[in-house]
């Protein structure tokens, strides 16, 4: 079959979602590759490296899209892009199912399978094929690079000759994927950086990259974000008054926000009010990532960069990722060739659409001339949830002297009894046995007392050479073969004399390898 | 020397032998220990020597001779890994001896007999003495001709029994031994019949305790002798590799109880004490090691693991791979880190690499230390013996109990060569088969690294659902090679 990747339609969009480097993955697949000419410029990838990799360059897009058995792209399909597919053909790219209505309806009429990027479930088996956090991943870094383009001083403290400069202090609001690379960035170049998030579990995300996190003066059960797939989700008004009470008092400080708030299928939450970014110092920065579902701040302009009356830029750009389009392009690639890989178990260049595979069903949204979004949730949990940690009850002082009471008892009654048993067997044994074996008894019953009480304090790294020498002195059964050796009979003769033989082995090998092992213990 | 010289001398062996368990409590008392041991043993052999009733010293020098000779170099030669072999075989020697010294007896008793009836009925008390001596009746044989019909009968009982746990011991001992060397099949194995076919030999045994005990007959003795064989064989054979330190630790105890049924027979309370010693020795640590798998003795011997009540848990996820650059940034960035080593270090010999990178990680400034579940290896301690081998001081070795809560806190935890111990299922899901027992709860830590060979499931086959955390990596391939590389990227 042949995968063919058409030159991006939308305006200014650099991207293009077959690389060379991906095309020599895909064609060891099975499959043959085709790109329109020019695809690749915007992302720095020429005619020629798509050639010498072995692509075939169509000159036209009807062309290509005709030729193609699979096409992959980058953006939601136009509608001439749509008219376009035909019967059988699968089409890969992001897709935007949930506000597509109408794409889905032409995809289906056509009786073309549409797997769309962003709905690959979030477990971890399809983490190589997520691109929305690929392209998350871009982003947050290139909102650290856009932010230091507008502001006018250094991230890093520096102590120099020509006076003192304090570092810049940076907040990241939400601790997704992308604002985890914002955060990672921009503690990099030096930055003084806080994060905040809804989900408190993810504290120790935050700091693992080295920026502190914000902690809310707020008691109330967080909804564990294992319920929701690993995204957040709504807040009460109650939780949203005291977080945004916390950013009032963060605004004069900080010289750098990037807000990264997103809650699935919804209208971004307002975060950064207006008075928060009058608060702001003048030459202060907001890079909002959320601008393209309305902002997390509503002074946000789409696509655009303005500056407010007193002197904040806010930067509303919703392209990131196409602005580092070679960047970009290499990882989306990587995403849809390892979608390629899964799509095709055989490695014989057949797309195999296995609706039974969690990821794959996840992301077909159409197939088969049938609408099959939404997806039924995975049957692999995205997080396992957290179970409710149970706590040990407190005990009262007077509990715990009764349980003591009662545990002592136990053990008293216990001892007791295994002494009274023990005595009567004794007895019994005493009843019948004449006087010398009672004399050896009586020895044998306290040396196994003695053992009892000195082998408890044996140190457990020291089991080894124990067991060596216990080893070494049952060899002591040497003394019977000693006394037995002097017989008259030759045959006890023989056989005492082998049992003397093995028993010094066992003494002597028994010991020496004990004081091997023990000459090896050290303290550091 | 006289009687009582030599009882002076076994008094002292026996105090140094329990002064020499005793010290075994920490590592440098243990190193003067086994001094007192060895004195104790000296003095014990040559008071024996040059006390009343030996002969044929030639012999007996040749033989200690010989044995002392063979045993230094067993002992030099041995690697460290192979600790469990070579404890094992050590202990079936025990157990062969006892078996020997036992026929030994028995057959002094029939010469007894036989000269007794033909001894002349005019003599006295101290002419019988003087014409017995005439006849060869020394030492032992000496003793027997002096006991009574009911002690004659204690004696054959005794005799019995340590000939019966001489010879369990001794087979038992070699089929652990050619296990833990390899050389048998490692895994459970039962003749049809199982258990019952021992039930029936034990049974066997018993039914010719009795005839022997009439008649004091050698033929009894014998056939006894070849079930008791069985029953060694048979038992071994049917537990497998990780109940192995169960096994040894047995074994040890059953050496020392037929050094003890000896020591009745012979009259010799030096050897009924050390016997005594060792047997409840053997014994503790069986115990220790059973409740560090949450298992009761009887179902370790009967082999196998217990019932289980329901269906286990489902396991969910799947096994991520990583590679040595990956776990080596991880280690750079971590600050506290435990290792884990199990059965699979010891198989691949890592330890010295193990040491290796335990030495860098610390020079970095870093907080490494080694978490050792009680029953990890193939012995009790074995893991201990191996580290202290490598040369990693012992102060950071900790014990389960001592680490287990400060998983929460380490960022990295390396699991090497061990499986069941760290199974998180043995506490969350009450239908496994290892439910209860005690585990090292390294899934606590940040993250965690799992040398493996493979995605196979450990000696119990049981699915380890630690693998399929979200916080574990795999790092799969030969524990010593995957180390190796793991020390090219650390410097």
């Amino acid at each position: 079959m042949k995968i063919g990747t058409p030159k991006e339609v939308f305006d200014g969009e650099a991207r293009v979602a077959m690389t060379p480097d991906s095309a020599l993955q895909l064609q060891k697949l099975g499959y043959e590759c085709a790109i329109e000419t020019g695809a690749g410029a915007a992302a720095g990838f020429s005619d020629a490296t798509y050639k010498a990799a072995g692509v075939e360059i169509v000159k036209t897009a009807a062309a290509l899209w005709k030729a193609a058995d699979v096409v992959a792209k980058v953006r939601q399909p136009n509608e001439t892009e749509l008219k376009r597919l035909r019967e059988g053909q699968t089409l890969i790219s992001f897709f935007n199912p949930a506000a597509n209505e109408a794409g889905m309806e032409a995809a289906k009429s056509k009786g073309a399978t549409v797997i769309a990027m962003e709905m690959v479930p979030r477990i971890s088996r399809a983490q190589k094929m997520d691109a929305l956090s690929s392209m998350a991943n871009i982003a947050g870094y290139r909102a650290v690079i856009e932010a230091g383009n507008n502001f006018g001083r250094f991230f890093t403290g520096q102590i120099t000759a020509a006076g003192k400069v304090p570092p810049a202090k940076v907040l990241v609001v939400g601790a997704g994927v992308a604002g985890l690379a914002a955060i990672g960035t921009a503690t990099s170049l030096g930055a003084i950086t806080y994060a905040f998030d809804v989900r408190p579990e993810v504290a120790e995300q935050v700091e693992s990259m080295g920026a502190e996190f914000v902690f809310l003066d707020f008691e109330e059960t967080q909804q564990d974000g294992a319920a929701t797939g690993g995204y957040a989700s709504v807040s009460s008004p109650e939780f949203r008054e005291a977080q945004l009470a916390k950013f009032r008092e963060l605004a004069p400080e900080v010289d750098i926000v990037i807000t990264t708030a997103l809650i699935p299928n919804r209208e971004a939450p307002e975060l950064w009010t207006e008075d928060m970014v009058a608060a702001m110092k003048p030459g202060s920065v907001i890079v909002d990532l959320a601008a393209e579902k309305g902002g997390n701040c509503k002074l946000t302009v789409m696509d655009e960069k303005i500056v407010t009356e007193n002197g904040v830029t806010i930067i509303g750009y919703t392209d990131f990722p196409s602005r580092m389009a070679a960047q970009a392009s290499t990882l989306y690639s990587t995403n849809i060739r390892h979608m390629m890989t899964d799509l095709t178990p055989n490695k014989d260049g057949q797309v195999v659409q296995n609706m039974e595979d969690d990821v794959i069903r996840g992301a077909t949204v159409t197939h088969d001339h049938a609408i099959t979004f939404p997806p039924p949730p995975p049957k692999v949990a995205a997080i396992a949830a957290q179970k409710p940690k149970e706590k040990a009850k407190e005990l009262t002082a007077e509990e715990k002297r009764a349980a003591e009471t009662a545990a002592f008892k136990a053990q008293t009654k216990s001892q007791v009894t295994l002494l009274a048993v023990g005595a009567i067997l004794m007895m019994i044994v005493g009843a019948f046995a004449p006087e010398s074996f009672m004399s050896h008894f009586t020895v044998f019953a306290l040396a196994c007392f003695v053992g009892f009480q000195v082998i408890w304090g044996v140190s457990h790294s020291l089991h080894t050479p124990l067991m060596a020498v216990t080893n070494a002195i049952s060899g002591i059964v040497v003394l019977g073969a000693l006394l037995q050796v002097g017989s008259g009979n030759w045959l006890v003769v023989v056989l005492s004399a082998v049992s003397i033989l093995i028993a010094t082995i066992n003494i002597v090998g028994g010991f020496m390898v004990t004081r091997r092992m023990l000459a090896m213990f050290q303290k550091s | 020397m006289s009687i009582g010289i030599v009882s002076a001398a076994y008094i002292a062996a026996a105090v140094l032998f329990i002064l020499s368990l005793g010290g075994l409590s920490g590592q440098e008392s243990a190193k003067r220990a086994v001094w007192y041991g060895i004195v104790g043993m000296g003095l014990a052999v040559v008071a024996t020597i040059f006390g009343p009733g030996m002969g044929n010293l030639l012999v007996v020098i040749l033989m200690v001779g010989a044995g002392a000779f063979i045993g230094q170099l067993v002992a030099k030669k041995v690697e460290m890994t192979e600790m469990p072999q070579l404890v094992a075989a050590l202990h079936s020697f025990v157990g062969l001896a006892a078996v020997l010294i036992g026929f030994n007896a028995q057959f002094e008793m029939s010469r007894v007999a036989e000269i007794m009836a033909s001894a002349p009925t005019s003599l006295n008390e101290t002419g019988l003495l003087a014409w017995l001596h005439e006849q060869g009746i020394d030492g032992f044989a000496g003793k027997v001709a002096h006991k009574t019909a009911v002690e004659l009968n204690i004696l054959k009982v005794e005799v019995f029994l340590g000939v019966f746990i001489g010879a369990v011991t001794f087979t038992g001992s070699i089929i652990a031994f050619g296990k833990l060397a390899g050389k048998v099949d490692g895994k459970a194995k039962k003749l049809p019949g199982g258990h019952m076919l021992n039930a029936a030999a034990a049974a066997g045994s018993l039914i010719l305790l009795v005839i022997y005990f009439n008649t004091g007959a050698l033929w009894p003795l014998i056939l006894m002798t070849l079930l008791a064989f069985f029953i060694g064989y048979h038992l071994i054979m049917g537990i497998g590799g990780a109940d192995m330190p169960v096994v040894v630790s047995m074994l040890n105890s059953y050496s020392g109880w037929a050094a003890a049924a000896i020591g009745f027979s012979l009259g010799n309370d030096l050897l009924i004490v050390t016997g005594a010693l060792v047997g409840s020795s053997g014994a503790i640590l069986s115990y220790i090691m059973c409740k560090a798998m949450n298992r009761s003795f009887i179902s370790v011997i009967l082999g196998g693991f217990g019932g289980t009540t329901g269906p286990q848990m489902e396991v969910e996820g799947e096994q991520i791979a990583i590679d040595a650059d990956g776990v080596a940034a991880a280690l750079d960035e971590a600050d506290s880190i435990i290792i884990i080593p199990g059965y699979g270090m010891a198989v691949a010999q890592a330890q010295q690499s193990v040491s290796e990178l335990t030495k860098r990680l610390r020079a970095k400034g870093k907080n490494v230390r080694f978490a050792i579940h009680p029953v990890a290896g193939r012995l009790p301690g074995h893991m201990n013996v191996l580290l202290a081998e490598a040369k990693v001081p012992y102060d950071i070795v900790m014990e389960m109990d001592e680490i287990n809560d400060d998983f929460p806190t380490t960022d990295v935890a390396i699991v090497i060569g061990s499986n069941d111990i760290v199974n998180p299922a043995a506490q969350e899901d009450p239908n496994s088969p290892i439910a209860g027992m005690p585990v090292l709860e390294c899934w606590k830590a940040k993250q965690v690294f799992v040398s493996k060979r493979g995605q196979g499931t450990g000696y119990s086959g049981i699915e380890n659902p630690l693998f399929y955390k979200e916080n574990t990596r795999m790092f799969y391939g030969d524990a010593k090679k995957s180390l190796d590389e793991l020390l090219t990227k650390i410097s």
